[in-house]
């Protein structure tokens, strides 16, 4: 490509050498196509300071498909960037004017500290899955395909909640760092469905108890989280944790916590 | 009943304690205002209103007694809830990007809630103590009418009044979300409904003294 058609970018990008140490903004001048991804221009920065013996940039990716949700960054203040319903690795250049400045910060969360430069640790999420984001299946046969009738619009709002990718750019989003709009989806997702059933007050009791556990936020409704969500998660479904917590809360024999 | 406190004291807890405390608030303003508003009546309408709440004393005064009990639920948990946030998020962003995400009503309960609060303070000492201190002698009618003449009065009034509207905007729908109300079909009407009571709750009190300050007996 004809380099004059390249974009001229100043990066502002948070370097921050572990978790301990103090980080920093340091200025990166780049000049990147259009048609790169913002992970694919954040590749070819790596590449000349690794060419310079440099400490590359530390951040996370995987699928580059905008579905493995590894790839969060807060791009001029808001997680994977300005552009609605995509992930970080799907921002292209083109959504950028030459000679703009772009800040690059990790996601901000005290249950979510950063590992180094622009990664950071959401094994919280891992843990507030395995405390009830899952159904226990029993060993046996097979059970016959669509044995249980489940109807569309049900299965249909089931699979909008499944569509969350963990990303935790609804922590990074809300001036609370609340994780209620993840917690809500995965617990809306299995609240819906038959298979959800025999756990579905324990599941909400435990995942909401381990959220806080963690020390995220609660939620103020100020629903930045759906605006940023690369998935167009609902608040809708954090209303419907609310209602699932106070009804097993309620409900359950549950006396211990 | 250790659940109980347990459950209560959950993230999503601490916010179904505002919803409700809220929603009793937002019935109570209304009471409140309606009560004000025979102050247009003159000073007869005015009295009459004053006239059928000493009749009916003691139920006022259990209704105070509870009335206390949810503002500081409300106030208190609200703090709180503040405070744990704010330590949620103990490093904010470079870069403020806020206003493309969210409302300013939304990122400012805190600080409308708690210039209300200084505004509920001063008016328990300026209106609700000398009328209550004074026994039935005391003319309620004289005591607001007098301190809606003060025009600094009157302004501290007004601002705290649209500041509650700001409060009340949000309030209202966060209120029906934090219970689960939230239905596809109806949420944008519940929206819609809370911004109106809000502009109308603002204007019907902050009335009260622009009348008293520039119309009234002119
Ligand atoms: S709800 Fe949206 S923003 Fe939050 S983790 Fe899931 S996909 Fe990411
Ligand atoms: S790298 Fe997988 S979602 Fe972006």
């Amino acid at each position: 490509m004809n380099n004059n058609m390249k974009l001229n970018l100043k990066l502002k990008i948070w370097r921050q050498s572990s978790a301990k140490s103090v980080g920093s903004f340091v200025d990166y001048k780049v000049s990147v196509s259009p048609d790169a991804s913002f992970l694919e221009m954040l590749d070819e920065i790596n590449n000349e300071l690794e060419k310079n013996n440099q400490d590359p940039i530390v951040f996370e990716s995987d699928c580059r498909e905008g579905i493995c949700g590894t790839c969060g960054l807060v791009i001029n203040g808001e997680p994977h960037g300005p552009l609605r319903k995509v992930a970080t690795c799907q921002l292209h250049m083109r959504n950028f004017k030459d000679g703009q400045t772009i800040w690059v910060e990790p996601f901000r969360a005290k249950a979510f500290p950063v590992i180094k430069d622009l990664a950071v640790d959401r094994s919280a999420f891992d843990k507030i899955i395995q405390a009830g984001g899952y159904i226990s299946v029993n060993t046996g046969g097979v059970p016959d395909a669509n044995s249980i009738p489940i109807a569309k619009d049900i299965a249909s709002e089931a699979f909008d909640s499944a569509a969350c990718i963990g990303c935790g750019a609804c922590v990074a989003a809300c001036k609370n760092s609340s994780a209620m709009l993840f917690v809500s989806a995965k617990v809306t997702q299995f609240a819906l469905l038959p298979q959800g059933q025999p756990e579905r007050q324990q599941r909400v009791e435990a995942m909401v108890a381990k959220m806080d556990e963690f020390g995220f936020g609660s939620c103020s409704n100020t629903y930045a989280c759906e605006a940023e969500c690369p998935k167009g998660i609902s608040v809708r479904n954090i209303a419907r944790l609310n209602h699932e917590y106070l009804s097993a809360k309620v409900k359950s024999t549950n006396v211990e916590v | 009943m250790s659940w109980f406190w347990q459950s209560v004291n959950s993230s999503v807890g601490k916010k179904i304690v505002m919803a409700f405390t809220g929603i009793l608030l937002v019935v109570y303003l209304v009471i409140h205002l309606a009560g004000n508003l025979t102050l247009y009546g003159g000073e007869k309408a005015f009295d009459s209103y004053a006239g059928v709440l000493e009749v009916i004393k003691p139920l006022i005064r259990i209704i105070e007694v509870l009335l206390a009990l949810v503002f500081i639920f409300h106030i208190f948990n609200g703090i709180r809830v503040w405070w744990g946030n704010k330590k949620a998020k103990p490093i904010d962003y470079a870069v403020n990007a806020k206003s493309k995400n969210s409302t300013l009503f939304s990122r400012t309960m805190i600080h409308t809630g708690v210039i209300v609060l200084i505004f509920l303070v001063l008016h328990l000492v300026t209106i609700w103590y000398p009328y209550n201190a004074g026994g039935g002698e005391v003319n309620l009618y004289k005591i607001v009418s007098g301190r809606f003449a003060d025009p600094i009065y009157a302004w501290f009034y007004i601002v705290a009044m649209a500041l509650l509207g700001f409060h009340l905007n949000h309030g209202f729908q966060s209120a029906f979300q934090t219970l689960g109300w939230n239905h596809k079909k109806y949420f944008s009407l519940i929206q819609t409904i809370g911004t109106i009571y809000a502009t109308l709750t603002a204007i019907g009190f902050a009335s009260l003294p622009i009348y008293f300050l520039y119309f009234h007996g002119r």
